[in-house]
């Protein structure tokens, strides 16, 4: 186990490498979720509805 | 069986079709990243003239590709928002834009700690190196673009015209080992050559490029979602999601 953690000497360059990509995906997936969170609170607050509807026909 | 494809493109039919296949992608990055790892770390055995250090191209590969990609997909969507004043089409691009910046990122971190060991520098402004760091700053730059702009549809406009005319950076990435003989080395896989590494190294870096392609769709499908919740609100059938979502917390939501 520590032999695989020593990575032949190259330890801090890999785990440094596959940590950032750890916390970068960690991060990404917490800050989508709060978003969608947020955007959901939102709109219950706002009470959909009340807004007239803006969707026209337009494509997309 | 035929599909009305066209319905789709509105973001009332889109909106569950992105929640169901957000969860798919998301299982598949899952079970591709899982063996992907194993293969990186485990699997692979130790380069001979490297050492472990190259298990960090396992990372940096995929992440350099998946940063051009989602680029060229998001000029695309880009492109089609201007061309059909599309709404859905700028918010998948809108979409697309933090994730291709955090690969971007990842691209140029994870090459600096493969570099150092490697080449004895984590820097070196190299013509690829530097083209990549550009590219980065055009994702930041279409992201700030859009919060600076208070109307959705004038910003919708102006982060397609800054993103296709960034687009040209795309290209110039891809060849620069080509045209600079700088720092960076040629490419170690190409789709008309036979590739210059074991066959295992392929593949950890092909699985782990699926787990990447997989998680950039889940991500991007999640966040445009929060983007038509945002951007939608007052149409009449975003009504309907708020009766399906659990008042407290969780991700619960699949409409």
């Amino acid at each position: 186990m520590s032999e695989f953690l020593a990575m032949g000497g190259y330890a801090w360059y890999v785990w440094m490498s596959y940590g950032a990509a750890a916390v970068a995906v960690i991060i990404e997936v917490a800050a989508v979720r709060a978003r969608r969170r947020r955007a959901f609170d939102e709109l219950r607050m706002s009470g959909a509805s009340a807004a007239p509807a803006t969707r026209a026909g337009s494509i997309g | 069986m035929l599909i009305n494809w066209y319905r789709f493109s509105s973001p009332v039919s889109f909106y569950p079709l992105a929640g169901t296949a957000a969860h798919v992608f998301g299982v598949l990055a899952a079970l591709f990243a899982g063996a992907g790892l194993f293969v990186a770390l485990v699997a692979a055995p130790t380069d001979a003239t490297q050492g472990d250090a190259y298990r960090i191209i396992y990372l940096h590969v995929p992440a350099a590709w998946m940063a051009m990609f989602i680029y060229v997909v998001m000029a695309g969507w880009s492109a089609a928002a201007l061309g059909f004043n599309a709404r859905l089409s700028a918010m998948m691009a809108q979409a697309l834009a933090p994730t291709g910046a955090l690969m971007a990122v990842l691209a140029l971190w994870t090459g600096a700690f493969w570099g150092r060991p490697t080449w004895g520098t984590y820097w070196a402004w190299d013509a690829r190196m530097t083209s990549t760091l550009i590219l980065l700053f055009l994702y930041l730059g279409v992201i700030a673009l859009r919060n600076a702009i208070e109307d959705p549809r004038r910003a919708d406009r102006a982060c397609a015209l800054l993103a296709l005319v960034g687009a040209i950076n795309v290209p110039i990435i891809y060849f620069s080992v080509q045209w600079w003989n700088t720092l960076h080395q040629g490419s170690s896989i190409s789709l008309t050559v036979a590739p210059k590494m074991a066959m295992t190294m392929v593949a950890g870096i092909l699985i782990m490029t699926a787990a990447a392609w997989c998680y950039t769709i889940a991500v991007t499908l999640l966040r445009v979602q929060a983007i038509i919740v945002e951007r939608e609100r007052g149409a009449t059938w975003l009504d309907s999601l708020i009766d399906l979502r659990p008042r407290t917390g969780g991700e619960k939501v699949r409409a």
